[in-house]
């Protein structure tokens, strides 16, 4: 049978085939474009951060006696001084003093190196003396020289000697600020939530309500910033820096996400089931609080979680409220001065010192581990209780 | 269940807001220059004292000096830093709300460096020449009335130039380095130049902003590039042809990949730049609440630690970060007038150094 013959033929078949690929293509290139962005991006934190798993050491004689009790440059051979991190130098006298029987003896210790030899040692552009350098080749060459791995990074703040410094500190600090922030914007969140689904009468009321609410949502957060600096800082008189401002300012930022997410969740759970409850005689509460609400429960937590993550990585309002600041020590209560990883982050950036660059790309490898850790957490809640109807 | 929670929380919150009053950890605001020879200091006053090591946030001079002077109780900063003096403005609002006794301490220079990436060859400016590649308004060629700036290459402004196009990355509006770049290249030379001035002498209130001109140019040529010098420092490698304008510790750090050029024949280095000939460096300042000491006992040592030899002398810690020492004299006249914890007046800080 030819073509003409064919009732079903479509001249524009062809054509109409040939858009259909290239609307394929079209996309896959898109999703192709993202990919490589995300590739290149991940590749270069990979290749500028992997060398912070590992920090130099120097074997040294160190002399513990009342010279060196007094000044810590006293306490190794002068060669070695521009080669020893001064950090660990200026710790000698504190730890004869917990350590009273150290008096009068000498010992072999592998001191942390200053940031140029670890510059050098990891074959990065280095700036050390011509007589400093000699004295590290001879050291090299009686292999007093080590790379070991950086346990100084995971249990250490932030430093100004970039060899000392550490993300422990801020990720106390973050890990404070989040709890503050989900122990207030979780519950009001929710309850908030119900009310506009289960119990408001869904008029003009509650249709401005729910639009101030998803333009709250896309609020720039800087702006939540300031709102925390007015209210919890100049009117409450919270000590500022600290993980309680932080943590009720993202709280501000996160509840309209987890209003948003928590009204989708418990909208799907179907009309049934509140009338099987209804039919059963139980009251509002009951039917809320024992059977919507648990049937509702993974979605909540999902886009809680979400909601956390993007708390997590917030930096424009805490940099208001006075978190990105210069803070070693591990917060021990939210009162205290703390900062967050993102904030570290952002400080090591702006460093002029080399060795920094491998520290921020280190910082940004840990959050972005945590990041995904807890994405994953929340797939898998919703995958693990997922009610289908 | 739920609502147990809320106000659970909530009580809790109320409960925490009472315990806020004392303190024993010292409060540090202020610029972002200063910022990290601050937080050196702090850090080594945590590392070696029983002290808490002091908090240091970095506001910006500005931002600084206005939590500084916002009122005299414990929870405003004891200490702000700065990259220039304070302002009579600053001081006046510091008096009305009832910060009183301030000390001024100088810790030393910071250059600002005009440099080009390092496999160019050498470059030299004046200060007249950098003026009339960054200015907005320009004079003429006959010098008798201003243009909007015509020059797009360095041969241009001057034929002993190379051929070369002008094109600057510069700190943005916000920073402590554009103010003082402004004031030492734009406005110290402008208020000076008949063709600006007689402009604001013509209508003083419509034209004021001629009385000391510093309007930089935003036709492209100027490319304000965001704080983080090192931004700046890594743009100069991609574009050869262009010039960055940045802190000299960032020179000092990069010296394999940046070079400074000379400005008015001078290069920047520590010892010219101490002695005052680099034509484009500054004083950093911080500055000490003295009422606050009683009551946070760390502030006297920070204070002794900080202005103590060992950090800002010639071969002080923070010389290692790129501050450049005082000349000796002037080191320890600061130092004999900070331990005596002298009052800032109006008259002092008008006064030059």
């Amino acid at each position: 049978m030819s073509k003409e013959m064919n009732p079903f033929y479509d001249p524009s078949l062809k054509k109409r085939h040939l858009k259909d690929k290239l609307f394929k293509y079209f996309t896959i290139s898109s999703l192709s474009i993202s990919l490589i962005f995300l590739a290149i991006f991940l590749g270069d934190m990979i290749i500028k951060g992997s060398s912070a798993i590992q920090q130099t050491y120097i074997q040294v004689e160190v002399s513990y006696n009342e010279k060196s009790k007094k000044s810590y440059r006293k306490a190794v051979e002068r060669k070695y001084i521009n080669l020893l991190s001064r950090a660990a130098l200026r710790e000698i006298p504190m730890k004869m003093k917990n350590n009273p029987s150290l008096m009068g003896t000498k010992k072999l210790v592998w001191m942390l190196a200053d940031d140029q030899v670890d510059m050098y040692m990891k074959e990065y552009y280095y700036k050390i003396k011509s007589r400093d350098l000699k004295t590290l080749k001879a050291l090299i060459g009686d292999s007093r020289v080590e790379k070991k791995f950086n346990t100084i990074f995971f249990t250490h703040g932030d430093s100004k000697t970039p060899e000392y410094s550490g993300i422990l500190s801020a990720m106390v600090g973050t890990i404070l600020t989040l709890i503050v922030a989900m122990a207030v914007a979780f519950p009001i969140g929710v309850a908030t939530a119900v009310y506009l689904e289960e119990f408001s009468s869904h008029g003009k009321w509650s249709q401005f309500l729910e639009v101030n609410i998803n333009n709250l949502a896309a609020i720039p957060s800087i702006l939540f910033g300031l709102l925390g600096l007015a209210i919890f800082i100049n009117l409450f008189g919270f000590p500022r820096s600290s993980a309680l401002v932080g943590g009720l300012t993202l709280a501000l930022m996160t509840l309209p996400i987890i209003v948003v997410s928590s009204r989708a969740a418990l909208r799907s759970v179907p009309a049934s089931i509140r009338q099987a409850g209804y039919g059963l005689g139980l009251t509002k509460v009951q039917v809320v609080k024992d059977h919507v609400l648990p049937l509702a429960f993974p979605g909540i937590m999902t886009g809680s979680i979400i909601g956390l993550a993007q708390a997590m990585g917030e930096t424009a309002p805490l940099i208001i409220v006075g978190m990105i600041a210069f803070i070693p020590d591990s917060p021990s209560s939210i009162m205290d001065a703390a900062t967050v990883m993102p904030a570290q982050i952002f400080t090591w950036a702006g460093m002029p010192e080399r060795a920094y660059i491998e520290r921020t790309a280190a910082g940004i490898l840990v959050l972005l581990t945590v990041l995904i850790s807890l994405n994953a957490l929340a797939v898998i809640l919703r995958k693990k209780f997922e009610v289908k109807w | 269940m739920l609502f147990k929670k809320t106000t659970l929380s909530l009580l809790a919150i109320a409960v925490l807001s009472v315990a806020v009053e004392a303190r024993d950890q010292i409060k540090i605001v202020g610029s972002s220059t200063v910022y990290p020879f601050a937080s050196s200091v702090a850090e080594e006053l945590g590392a070696t004292s029983k002290f808490p090591t002091p908090v240091v946030e970095s506001t910006g001079s500005g931002g600084g000096l206005k939590l500084f002077c916002a009122g005299d109780g414990m929870n405003t900063p004891d200490i702000t830093n700065a990259s220039r003096r304070m302002k009579a403005k600053e001081f006046n609002l510091c008096n009305k709300n009832g910060v009183t006794d301030i000390t001024e301490a100088v810790i030393g220079y910071d250059g600002i460096a005009f440099a080009q990436a390092k496999s160019n060859k050498p470059f030299s400016v004046t200060k007249k020449q950098l003026l009339l590649a960054v200015a907005a308004e320009v004079p003429s060629k006959d010098g008798k009335s201003l243009v909007a700036n015509p020059y797009t290459k360095w041969s241009e402004i001057d034929s002993t130039l190379p051929k070369r196009e002008i094109i600057i990355y510069g700190p943005p509006k916000s920073s402590g380095t554009r103010d003082a770049f402004e004031d030492m290249i734009l406005k110290g030379q402008t208020k000076k130049m008949e063709v600006y001035t007689s402009l604001y002498k013509a209508d003083k209130v419509k034209n004021k902003a001629y009385k000391k001109y510093k309007k930089i140019r935003t036709d492209g040529v100027y490319v304000p590039s965001g704080e983080n010098d090192n931004l700046i420092v890594s743009k100069l490698n991609k574009n050869r042809a262009a010039f960055g304008i940045f802190g000299y510790s960032f020179l000092a750090e990069n010296e394999d990949k940046v070079q400074g050029a000379k400005v008015d024949g001078i290069t920047p280095s520590p010892h010219n730049i101490s002695s005052g000939k680099y034509p484009i460096s500054r004083s950093l300042f911080f500055y000490i609440k003295n009422s606050h000491a009683s009551k946070v006992p760390a502030m006297d040592k920070y204070v002794e630690l900080f202005m103590s030899e060992g950090m800002i002398g010639e071969d002080g810690i923070l010389g290692e970060m790129g501050l450049i020492a005082l000349p000796d004299s002037l080191r320890n006249y600061i130092k004999t007038s900070v331990q005596k914890r002298e009052k800032v007046t109006l008259e002092s800080i008008s006064k030059k150094h």
